[in-house]
């Protein structure tokens, strides 16, 4: 076919629009007469806080909790029902250690304590009077798309596979101005951040990036933090693992050593085979998820499907998506639907004939800094079947003739 | 109006300003710096709870794995199993298990500081009745988990000085990317 420009019916991005301009064109041939039920009398009153449309209610994965049970579980973003890069805050995916508390601002306070001059305690209101900074930012858990590093492919959905991912507009207080406010000592290397959850977790953040762009997270697109994303305050560290953007953030120890803490010792670590651990492997990778086509979708019709998906780096800004339709044999440059910025979603969109092939559908990410995101196996090599994280392998769906779209590896 | 007082309130952030922010917002202010209004309550003898490896954050206080061993019976055992052998959630075994094709993470495999545990316990266990343990229970069920892994014998007491000193079998196990 003419506008093919790589293997497996991968399209040019102009193919589509023209595909769409015959719709358009019937389009006036639709009788405006009211003649659905909505159009006769008046609808619904205004509400204090809306809900989405009966028709578009979209749901969360949960995916289980631990062995203490579920308060200590998680819940991944829908992403192959979404378009954009903002996630709506109540998709927002979750992961919590000990439940979510229901915390009064009016008793909360944050401490800044350690190696300054002046250890300073600021209440939730007197932070609202503080200069903030308003952000385009991904969260990723450093767990997320784990599922696909074990042996075997699970037949899941995108988000149930790789929702633990979301974007948000965050708005916060730059961390740094109120570390000058309390007077960080000079030999120090590192912030401890503590949680006011039951779980009380615990980070350790270099200073490095402390006094770059963490911010105490205040807002999140646009409204107060909810209580699942760590109302009153979290600390957010952008392009990190999400573990580390402590929530319900109540205290900043400054220090010269990491607090060695459970959570990036015992846990958030990537076992190697030899059986040596990473630690402090902060930055999430450089990432891509094709959102639909995607895992338990089925095609219902042959001809033109817009291949849609999100693209992300911890290290900066995405710099180029490709797309192949035949299993990484050729590969296409995606178009980007959204302006890419550093260390937030990016959408990226590529048209796609299928004529009732077998295909294999995958996306390929580049970053500004270089680096190319991996392969499973490449991801894989080298750590540990014990489970690890960070794992950043592109994702393959497999589409079958009858047009089922399946988890693949390849 | 300006107060004097208010006055003075700039005057002293200006003192205190940073102009190391990459975000390049700072730089459009016309007057080249963002005024913060400095309402951080000076605080005097805060502790804090962040114990590290060194054992800075630990309190005052002692136990033993035989009284540990009676507070892991009384808290800990439903959800770590006896002797912390709960498939799925073992604190103890699997010593020199990471390099091979079953790897298994515990306490006494994996974790390089025992001032973790002490600092994991006080902050998050009993999972759903955190912080109920006093410091002397804490460092006895640090000390009993210890024991499980071999790490300590019968008779060990541990406290804030002894603590620190373990050394634990996996210490040097992790490849540190920032320092």
């Amino acid at each position: 076919m003419q506008d093919q420009i790589a293997g497996g019916g991968i399209l040019h991005r102009r193919s589509l629009l023209k595909a769409a301009g015959a719709g358009v064109a019937a389009g006036f041939l639709v009788p405006v007469r009211a003649t659905e039920d909505w159009m006769t009398h008046a609808g619904e009153v205004q509400s204090e806080y809306g809900s989405p449309s009966k028709f578009a209610r979209l749901k969360r994965e949960q995916i289980g909790g631990h062995t203490f049970g579920p308060e200590a579980g998680s819940s991944s973003s829908p992403l192959q029902d979404l378009n954009g890069t903002i996630t709506p805050n109540s998709l927002h995916f979750e992961r919590h250690h000990s439940g979510i508390p229901a915390i009064d601002p009016s008793k909360h306070k944050l401490t800044i304590f350690g190696d300054v001059a002046r250890t300073l305690q600021f209440n939730y209101e007197d932070l609202l009077s503080y200069p903030m900074e308003t952000h385009l930012y991904f969260l990723e858990c450093s767990g997320n798309s784990r599922r696909n590093s074990l042996a075997r492919p699970l037949d899941l959905s995108a988000g149930s596979l790789n929702g633990l991912l979301s974007g948000s507009e965050w708005t916060g207080v730059p961390l740094h101005y109120l570390l000058d406010e309390a007077g960080v000592k000079n030999e120090s290397r590192w912030i401890i951040a503590e949680g006011a959850d039951a779980a009380g977790l615990t980070r350790s953040v270099p200073i490095k990036m402390a006094l770059d762009n963490v911010m105490v997270a205040l807002y999140q697109n646009g409204e107060p933090l909810r209580p699942a994303q760590g109302y009153p305050m979290r600390l957010f560290v952008p392009g990190c693992e999400g573990n580390i953007s402590v929530k319900w953030l109540q205290s900043l120890k400054v220090q010269k050593t990491p607090g060695y803490t459970r959570d990036e010792t015992a846990k958030y670590t990537d076992l190697l085979e030899n059986g040596k651990a990473k630690m402090f492997s902060l930055k999430m990778g450089v990432k891509s998820v094709i959102t639909s086509p995607s895992g338990k979708m089925q095609l219902r019709r042959k001809g033109v499907y817009e291949i849609s998906g999100l693209a992300w780096s911890g290290n900066g800004a995405v710099r180029a998506v490709e797309v192949s339709a035949d299993g990484g044999k050729s590969w296409a440059e995606a178009i980007f639907q959204s302006e890419p910025r550093p260390l937030a979603l990016t959408r990226f969109r590529i048209p796609w004939r299928w004529h009732g092939q077998k295909a294999v559908l995958q996306s390929r990410a580049t970053d500004d800094k270089g680096n190319v995101q991996p392969s499973r196996d490449s991801a894989i090599a080298g750590y540990s079947l014990a489970g690890f994280y960070h794992y950043n392998g592109m994702q393959s769906w497999g589409v079958s003739e009858q047009g089922m779209v399946k988890n693949v590896f390849v | 109006m300006f107060s004097f007082k208010g006055i003075a309130l700039i005057l002293v952030n200006l003192l205190f300003l940073s102009a190391n922010s990459t975000s390049g917002l700072d730089e459009e202010t016309t007057l080249g710096h963002i005024l913060k209004p400095g309402l951080g309550q000076l605080v005097i003898n805060f502790a804090g709870s962040i114990v590290s490896a060194d054992g800075s954050g630990l309190p005052a206080g002692s136990g033993t794995v035989v009284e540990g061993k009676s507070v892991y019976g009384k808290h800990c055992a439903a959800c770590n199993g006896i002797d912390g052998q709960l498939p799925g959630n073992q604190l103890a075994g699997g010593i020199g298990s990471l390099a091979t094709g079953r790897p298994l993470k515990t306490v006494g495999s994996y974790w390089p500081y025992a001032t973790t545990l002490f600092d994991y316990i006080a902050r998050a266990m009993p999972y759903n009745q955190e912080k109920m343990l006093s410091a002397d229970e804490t460092y006895a069920v640090t000390a009993y988990v210890l024991r499980l892994n071999s790490i300590l014998d019968d008779e060990a007491r541990l406290d804030e000085k002894t603590l620190p000193q373990i050394k634990m079998p996996n210490q040097d196990g992790f490849i540190e990317l920032i320092k």
